[in-house]
């Protein structure tokens, strides 16, 4: 069960500048905004799941969003590669401004594949496609018309690299893709998401259906992802989100209670409901 | 003492006996479908036991090599010969006609319906195409010769006029013929392979389907390179029915192939089939010991192993396609 939040607590964050400084004063690092969610709001038919979120993303940084199951973070996450367009019945309201172009993703002007081909994905449980490990990654980039054997080849082999996979796989990229390990499955669909040099990689409790070993794997690989690329990524698991990421937003039954750095949450938060979430006390 | 009885903790048992009373039923239920799988194991060890027992007498007849070898099969000549290839050149030929026409169409429906169809759209027509599945056979024998063979006539005609080396050879398309009849039999089995194919995408987690939009591909990508690979141990099933369907078919083939046994491959010709051989002497009242009578075991055998050896391969297919996702 979840505690009824103080009233005063869900009063939405305000709407953060773009290229603005980075929140708190401490920052040692100045990203530029690379997103910015404005008054989001996200309808399945008529439930309202994602209530009037702000926040921005910073460019070559992860933000971590967390909160109880249930309170909007895949909704979210999902709504930067228009993943709701798959199904009937869903309405976006307000922005996600993507810099430098300026593109509102949600917007009636984008085009949800090119968003789609912009924004990787990373799900909850491994997809690969019932493919060889080879084609998994090209997948991609044959979508996107890279031709020639030799320009696959190395890119597929650099993006294994990039997701610390190739060492195990080089030799065998002919075999299924259903023949490796869960945590081998997980690290290919990032190296496929990463193949296409995406502008944004989501990644939705990347590591939920692994074991303590493949998690710290995939937690090291996001370490090191975070250099290449800007990364949003979902967990319920507090101890993750302090590990990996740069900063963090605390969603509440749709609502965004408190954003800041990630250091600053899990020390000092300001609202009490974040306080009592990362303490343990709900969720 | 009959107080003491009642005032026992009495809750105990009545659970208790619930407990037993469900075990018993679900031994009961164990029991019938136990019953259920030996009874079929029965039925088809008695079809092989009939087909061998009573083809035996055929066999001291004739030579085993030349009934599977011998390219003539005429068994009411006064001379009678049982080259079974005829017949197996028949089912073969109607079957890959059937093949080729129900294998596309069906495949096609299919993924237009799990893919592309709109829900009301599906619900309306996968039904519809369901009955087709319950017109009679021979329903479908009588539309292949007043519509399908008269429609194919001209086709032929209109294409040979394109071919004069044709023409030679082959003037006209005789009304019986196997391509005609294939090609009914085909549009007779689409609605098998369109539902058992449609069924195996359906159970395609939409996860990987996720993962294909995700990389930014059309629906057309996704169901081509993504759904479709993962459901083929599925549609091979499907494959393997409809094969099934085709080489066991009857009606269509007796009333539309022609009923002459005639070891070519030329869909332009008449042909018999295995199952339209046997119907055919089946109707003559040929008497027990007759070798004309016997031969209807041998040619069912026969049918027996094709059949067997396709559902083999079909299920050898399952395994080598089974997704593991
Ligand atoms: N496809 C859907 N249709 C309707 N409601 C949904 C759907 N998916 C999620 N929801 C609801 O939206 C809310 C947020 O869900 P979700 O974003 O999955 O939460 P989280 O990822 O934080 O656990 C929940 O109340 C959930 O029940
Ligand atoms: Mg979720």
């Amino acid at each position: 069960m979840v505690n009824t939040p103080p009233v005063e607590s869900l009063t939405p964050q305000p709407v953060m500048q773009p290229h603005s400084e980075p929140v708190g004063a401490d920052a040692p690092v100045v990203h530029p905004v690379k997103a910015e969610v404005r008054n989001l709001s996200f309808y399945y038919g008529s439930f309202k799941a994602v209530k009037n979120v702000s926040l921005p993303f910073y460019e070559k940084a992860v933000t971590a969003l967390i909160g109880p199951s249930g309170c909007g973070k895949t909704t979210l996450l999902r709504c930067f590669n228009r993943m709701h367009d798959l199904y009937p019945g869903n309405r976006y309201e307000g922005e996600i401004v993507l810099y430098p172009s300026r593109i509102n993703i949600v917007g009636p002007a984008a085009s949800p594949i090119e968003m789609r081909m912009r924004v990787s994905m990373v799900f909850q449980k491994p997809n690969p496609f019932p493919k060889s490990i080879f084609e998994n990654v090209a997948y991609g980039l044959r979508l996107r018309g890279v031709g020639g054997r030799s320009e696959l080849e190395a890119r597929v082999e650099q993006a294994l690299r990039g997701a610390a996979l190739w060492e195990e796989v080089k030799d065998r990229l002919r075999d299924g893709a259903y023949g490796l390990s869960g945590g081998q499955q997980q690290r290919l669909c990032i190296a496929r998401a990463l193949a296409v040099e995406p502008e944004i990689v989501l990644f939705d409790e990347p590591t939920s259906a692994l074991d303590p070993i493949a998690t710290g794997k995939i937690e090291e690989l996001i370490d090191d992802l975070r250099q290449r690329v800007t990364i949003l990524i979902v967990t319920h698991n507090m101890q993750q989100a302090s590990r990996v990421s740069d900063y963090t937003a605390f969603m509440y039954l749709g609502e965004m209670i408190e954003y800041d750095r990630t250091a600053k949450i899990f020390t000092n938060p300001s609202k009490s409901l974040t306080e009592q979430y990362i303490s343990g006390r709900f969720g | 003492m009959p107080d003491a009885t009642t005032t026992t903790p009495a809750p105990l048992v009545p659970h208790v006996r619930r407990l037993s009373g469900l075990m018993l039923r679900e031994r009961v239920v164990e029991g019938l479908l136990l019953l259920a799988a030996v009874f079929s194991i029965f039925i088809t060890s008695g079809i092989v036991f009939i087909l061998v027992n009573e083809s035996r007498p055929f066999f001291r007849t004739v030579n085993p090599i030349e009934f599977l070898t011998g390219g003539e099969w005429t068994p009411q000549f006064a001379d009678p010969k049982f080259g079974i290839l005829p017949l197996v050149a028949g089912t073969l030929s109607t079957t890959l006609v059937a093949l080729l026409v129900a294998m596309p169409v069906g495949t096609i429906i299919a993924i237009w319906l799990s893919e592309f169809a709109p829900a009301k759209v599906r619900e309306v027509v996968k039904p519809l195409l369901e009955l087709l599945a319950a017109v009679p056979t021979v329903v479908y024998g009588f539309f292949a010769i007043t519509l399908v063979s008269p429609v194919m006539q001209q086709v032929y005609a209109w294409v040979i006029s394109f071919f004069p080396s044709l023409k030679e050879n082959y003037p006209e398309l005789p009304l019986f013929n196997v391509l005609s009849a294939g090609i009914v039999m085909g549009l007779m089995i689409v609605p098998y392979v369109c539902s058992l194919s449609e069924d195996a995408m359906r159970a395609v987690p939409m996860i990987l389907r996720e993962g294909s939009f995700g990389m930014g591909a059309n629906r057309t990508t996704t169901a081509l390179r993504v759904v479709f690979p993962a459901a083929f141990s599925g549609v091979a099933a499907a494959y393997t029915l409809a094969i099934s369907r085709a080489v066991g078919e009857t009606m269509i083939v007796a009333i539309a192939a022609g009923n002459q046994p005639t070891l070519t491959a030329n869909p332009l010709q008449p042909a018999q089939t295995i199952t339209a051989f046997i119907v055919q002497a089946s109707m003559g009242d040929l008497p027990h010991d007759d070798i004309g009578y016997q031969s209807i075991f041998a040619a069912g055998l026969t049918l027996f192993v094709m059949t067997l050896g396709f559902n083999l391969l079909g299920a050898a297919l399952r395994r080598r396609y089974r997704q593991a996702y």
